[in-house]
């Protein structure tokens, strides 16, 4: 399709005049493209994250048992023994600690801070937690704690986050829309002549459209191109180290060969935009005369 | 002997701009098709506005026109630009496309028709050497003086041997041997049978023209002093 669109004899070519990259179109594309890509590769990033933390806290619990820690190996047992468990992991008290220590100081290390004995339960997916809550049921002091729930608004905040820069994105793309057709109309204006000779000698809408609309596309398309390389540079060597930091926050890469792709079409999307909106914008002006 | 076919015809056509008073009132003939017609009157008469209905550049405001024996006076847009092929116009200004050459400006209507550039290059190259710019073919219009680039116009409205040439006075800007030499094409092309309607103040090219018709337009309306308009020419071989 861009092929196409992109195709033009010399002669063709010559009949708008001046240079096939001139005025300021690629720059604007250009810088719009460079920011849609980087908020698109944030966006795509933050709801990997969220997807990935999802999936790994989904079955995973919390058994904690105040004042009542003696109860814990024999829960954990009992646990182990549950239908749907997979992994029971109790809390070592030195690890709470050492945990309650980065906030509270050294005094959480001390013997005669009150802990509660804490048991991780990872469920088989799809297993129900009623198995967990049916041990328990019998331990005083005992009660369980969903890792979903308890994260649930931070993941919601991924989310949202994620979906907001899908949103900017869009924008982007209508402001980039915006600019073009603007650009089509001065640019229309500035060859209104050669269209009324055009319209003169029996030239169809359709075929002076295609000349500004093969303009517009390489234009989308240079522009475009260079926007998301400069973006791909900075967001591999800028951003390196906080993706390397979230992917081992999430235990997986962020941007996955799918997010990539849909990141590298974008310069292609906004092409055919621009290409579409500019074929739109000429043939509206031209609807208007005769 | 058979009446020419017509290839206009007005019917009671009126064209006013906007909310002024009509420029054009009751426009109501026929041209014959093959014929040599010249449209006279004084400045403001009315000219220009009349070639502009006949290029289809304007609808009138009421009335019919039929060309080609098609009624186009209310045809959609779409319709309009295979018409418009039909039709050869020579403007006053010349309008050439300035950042064009002089062979692109003459290859103009061919591309537009969407001939190849093989299919193009021969003809175009003859009808410039039929204007005498041969030399001149790649020279941009700015580098032209003003007879060359009327003759440029001239090879452009032509070049697609269209089957009405509209010229709005064609030997305005040129001196007196142009002049003749340009009538001399138009009159050539009138006898490979497109039909030719000229524009002028010029009277010393309508006596020059024998066997051309006259058409006087005053205050929007026709003047038929050849009887013309009323009385189309005959053929004489009866085809």
């Amino acid at each position: 399709m861009i092929g196409a669109l992109l195709a033009a004899s010399p002669a063709e070519s010559r009949l708008l005049g001046g240079g096939r990259l001139e005025g300021p179109m690629p720059f604007v594309i250009a810088i719009m493209m460079f920011v849609m890509v980087v908020i698109g590769a944030a966006g795509l990033a933050l709801g990997q994250a969220a997807s990935i933390a999802a999936q790994g806290i989904a079955q995973r619990y919390t058994v904690q048992v105040d004042g009542n820690a003696a109860a814990a190996p024999a829960l954990a047992a009992s646990l182990r023994k549950a239908q749907g468990v997979v992994a029971v992991r109790p809390v070592e008290q030195a690890e709470m600690r050492r945990t309650l220590e980065r906030w509270m100081g050294p005094q959480a290390a001390a013997g005669d801070l009150p802990l509660p004995a804490m048991i991780d339960v990872d469920l088989a997916p799809g297993a129900s937690r009623k198995a967990i809550a049916a041990a328990i049921a019998g331990v005083p002091g005992a009660r369980l704690v969903a890792h979903a729930q308890s994260l649930g608004p931070a993941l919601t905040a991924l989310r949202a986050l994620g979906l907001l820069a899908a949103a900017l994105v869009i924008l982007i793309a209508l402001a980039t829309a915006a600019s073009v057709v603007l650009a089509t109309r001065g640019a229309l204006d500035t060859q209104r002549s050669t269209i009324e000779i055009m319209h003169g000698v029996g030239a169809t809408d359709d075929q002076i459209a295609r000349l500004f609309q093969r303009k517009m596309a390489l234009d989308a398309l240079v522009g475009g191109t260079i926007g998301a390389a400069t973006a791909g540079i900075v967001l591999l060597v800028i951003a390196g180290g906080a993706s390397r930091w979230l992917s081992d926050l999430t235990m997986g890469p962020l941007l996955g060969p799918l997010h990539v792709l849909l990141l590298a079409l974008l310069p292609v999307a906004g092409t055919v935009l621009a290409t579409l909106v500019a074929r739109r914008a000429v043939l509206r002006h031209l609807g208007a005369k005769l | 002997m058979d009446v020419l076919a017509s290839i206009v015809e007005f019917d009671r056509v009126g064209l006013r701009y906007g909310t002024g008073a009509e420029v054009l009132c009751d426009l109501d003939f026929r041209l014959s098709a093959g014929a040599f017609y010249f449209l006279t009157g004084p400045s403001g008469a009315g000219k220009t506005s009349l070639l502009k209905l006949l290029y289809l550049a304007q609808r009138p405001t009421r009335g019919l026109i039929r060309l080609f024996g098609a009624e186009l006076s209310e045809a959609p847009r779409a319709a309009l630009p295979a018409f418009r092929r039909r039709i050869g116009v020579i403007y006053q200004d010349f309008r050439l496309i300035p950042h064009l050459s002089a062979f692109d400006n003459v290859a103009l209507p061919l591309r537009i028709a969407g001939a190849s550039d093989r299919d193009i290059d021969g003809p175009v190259r003859e009808m410039l050497a039929w204007v005498g710019l041969s030399d001149r073919a790649s020279a941009r219009p700015a580098t032209l003086s003003g007879g060359e680039q009327q003759r440029v116009a001239i090879a452009r409205a032509v070049i697609a041997r269209p089957e009405l040439l509209i010229a709005d006075e064609p030997t305005g800007n040129v001196d007196a041997e142009m002049a003749q030499r340009i009538l001399f094409l138009l009159t050539a092309l009138n006898r490979l049978g497109t039909t030719i309607i000229i524009a002028t103040h010029d009277m010393s090219l309508v006596k020059a023209t024998p066997g051309a018709h006259m058409m006087r337009l005053d205050q929007g309306q026709v003047v038929d002093p050849t009887g013309a308009l009323r009385h189309p020419p005959q053929r004489s071989d009866g085809a």
